[in-house]
């Protein structure tokens, strides 16, 4: 593995998304070329607002181009938390959401809507203390015999998330009618962006949560092979384990503090992208992470365009495509 | 390159540390371990105290039924468990000591079991042997590639290469995995029974490797195994366990005594000395 194959591999998937990025932009009730909208992305970028036609302006930058930001943060922070757990667990079928920790996260967020609804970066907080202490349940009991085995860890996971969304549904009987439409339908996963949410905050934690998986992908590889393998050639497990628990958790808080529990992405795409680029992490977690973001970017896409003009929730898209992409994982794993 | 084509034909044990004149590598005194359900409760298992030597090219069997502490014994030269008491030294540093990378750079250890969790290709299965020595992303150097050719071609694998690691035979996916311990350069070498999953041929094939690695490479070999035979053959000397205790050490002549084997593996054995003055044990008439 060189640096070198990194970039070109990254930089063609980046530009996937570009393209991808781009007809999403032109998709809606008003029309625009695709040269309008890149002409608009550029004179955006250079900072000339004021070259760019009025009508451009709101429909870019105020209401397409802010759900696709956020479809690119949540696909990529699911990703890289997906590819990070299954390395940790080893397990396959590991990704936030089959393990619970997307419900640990929904709930922490639940709450912190409706005790401190007002507080800025109250729910992220909330979301990944919700997350992080989902993991250490799930881990703590999905080991027999003082080790992590595979089917009690994806037992513990379900029943932590069918727990979690019992406790959800409890909390959400307690809400009014509206309040209790919107969170409904962000429970199932909503691109839907709050005007309060500071999206260049979430994106530096974004960076800082992948940067910190990354730097540890040499060290996930050979956790792969076993932990006391992975000891006996130096690795300091411990402290690996410690800096995946927290950085995954922290994506998953916060891309489901922002969007609901959307589910399969964090399983679906690091699978695909080992499939076309192989299992050394130091490729796997940047293309998880751009993988993801595509992957979000084109169901919130389908999920605007099939029913339109009314919209699906984006969590249905993912769960419509995931679910036997999980069942057939499952299976090949049985043989 | 020229330097590195120089060091093509020198992937051996590293050499023997000055001050180590008499050539002793690992150095075993008084070692012993326990293990407990908890910390104030009495031992389940205890081992030792146990004192052995080993030095460059040589070839050590660990010899025992099971639950006698071999695997034990073995944890602790590889300081994956710290000794109660005594110490265990490799190249004259105590080995629970080392920093892990350090460590792994002296001692490699193959285990008993290896299950990836996704396909890897033999190559970057052995290429993570060169883990110890890189740098915080570890991106392989021209230099871990030689060293991890040449490992390969020294257990005779190098068409194994772009072969999928789940797709081979237990006697290459061995050979492979010995091929990685290799890769790490130390100057230990320990194996934890290699042999477990191979026929006949495969483990005659395996111990014939690991001599010729002792006598060639100056590797200090430590081998786990259940193989009387096998041991008596190729090791120069055998440390045979019984109950958590080292009863006998020495060259094989001098440990496979009859009685000592009949009580240790409670089984009718006979011993007969062979022209090449190593012994050979047989299952004796049952009466």
């Amino acid at each position: 593995m060189t640096l070198a194959r990194i970039v070109w591999i990254c930089a063609a998937l980046a530009a996937i998304l570009f393209v991808e990025g781009v007809v999403s932009l032109q998709i809606g009730a008003y029309h625009m070329s695709a040269r309008d909208i890149v002409v608009t992305l550029f004179q955006g970028a250079a900072g000339r607002w004021d070259e760019m036609p009025g009508d451009f302006k709101s429909v870019i930058f105020g209401l397409r181009l802010p759900r696709i930001a956020l479809g690119i943060l949540v696909g990529a922070a699911l990703s890289t938390a997906g590819a990070g757990f299954q390395a940790l667990l080893r397990n396959p079928l590991a990704d936030p959401y089959v393990l619970g920790v997307s419900s640990g996260a929904a709930l922490g967020t639940i709450l912190s809507m409706i005790l401190t609804p007002h507080t800025a970066g109250a729910m992220q907080a909330a979301a990944f203390v919700g997350a992080f202490a989902t993991v250490a349940v799930v881990y703590f009991l999905g080991r027999r015999g003082g080790q992590l085995d595979s089917a009690t860890l994806l037992l513990a996971g379900i029943v932590a998330a069918s727990f979690l969304s019992a406790v959800i549904m409890f909390l959400m009987t307690t809400v009014s009618g509206r309040d209790l439409r919107g969170m409904a339908f962000w429970l199932m996963g909503d691109l839907q962006s709050d005007p309060r949410v500071d999206l260049r905050w979430l994106y530096f934690l974004l960076i800082v949560g992948i940067g910190c998986i990354f730097t540890t992908s040499s060290d996930l590889n050979l956790i792969l092979t076993g932990e006391q393998e992975a000891r006996h050639l130096g690795v300091n497990v411990n402290r690996v384990k410690l800096v995946v628990y927290i950085s995954a958790s922290l994506l998953t808080g916060l891309a489901v503090s922002v969007s609901g529990a959307i589910g399969y992405v964090g399983l679906l795409v690091p699978h695909v992208m080992r499939m076309l680029f192989g299992t050394d992490y130091r490729l796997l977690i940047p293309t998880s992470a751009i993988g993801g973001a595509i992957a979000i970017v084109l169901a919130d896409t389908l999920a605007r365009t099939v029913v339109a003009p009314s919209e699906l929730p984006v969590g249905a898209m993912t769960a419509i495509a995931g679910a036997p992409v999980f069942i057939y994982l499952m299976r090949r794993r049985m043989r | 390159m020229n330097a590195l084509a120089g060091s093509n034909a020198t992937l051996s044990a590293r050499a023997t540390p000055r001050g180590n004149a008499d050539g002793v590598r690992l150095r075993v005194e008084q070692a012993s371990y326990a293990y407990a359900a908890t910390e104030r409760s009495a031992p389940k298992f205890t081992l030792g105290p146990v004192s052995l030597e080993g030095r460059e090219r040589e070839l050590i069997a660990i010899l025992g039924p099971n639950a006698s502490g071999k695997s034990t014994l073995l944890k602790l030269l590889a300081g994956v468990l710290k000794p109660l008491s005594g110490r265990v030294e490799v190249d004259g540093e105590e080995v629970s000591e080392l920093e892990a990378r350090t460590r792994a750079q002296r001692i490699a250890l193959v285990a008993q079991e290896s299950e990836l969790l996704f396909p890897l290709r033999v190559w970057e299965y052995v290429l993570q042997g060169r883990y110890p020595y890189g740098k915080r992303l570890r991106f392989e150097s021209d230099e871990d590639c030689l060293l991890a050719g040449n490992a390969l071609a020294q257990v005779g694998a190098d068409a194994l290469r772009d072969r999928w690691m789940d797709q081979l035979s237990g006697g290459e996916k061995q050979r492979v995995i010995l091929a990685r311990a290799l890769a790490q350069q130390p100057s230990l070498l320990l194996l934890d029974e290699p042999t477990q999953h191979l026929d006949i041929g495969g483990k005659v094939e395996l111990l014939r490797r690991l001599r010729k690695l002792a006598d060639e490479h100056r590797y200090t070999v430590v081998v786990v195994t259940h193989e009387l035979n096998l041991a008596a053959e190729f090791s120069d000397r055998i440390a045979l366990m019984h109950n958590g205790k080292c009863i006998r050490i020495g060259s094989p002549a001098e440990v496979y005594d009859r009685e000592a084997l009949q009580q240790v593996f409670e089984a009718p054995l006979e011993v007969e000395m062979r022209s090449s003055g190593r012994p050979r044990v047989i299952l004796g008439g049952t009466q």
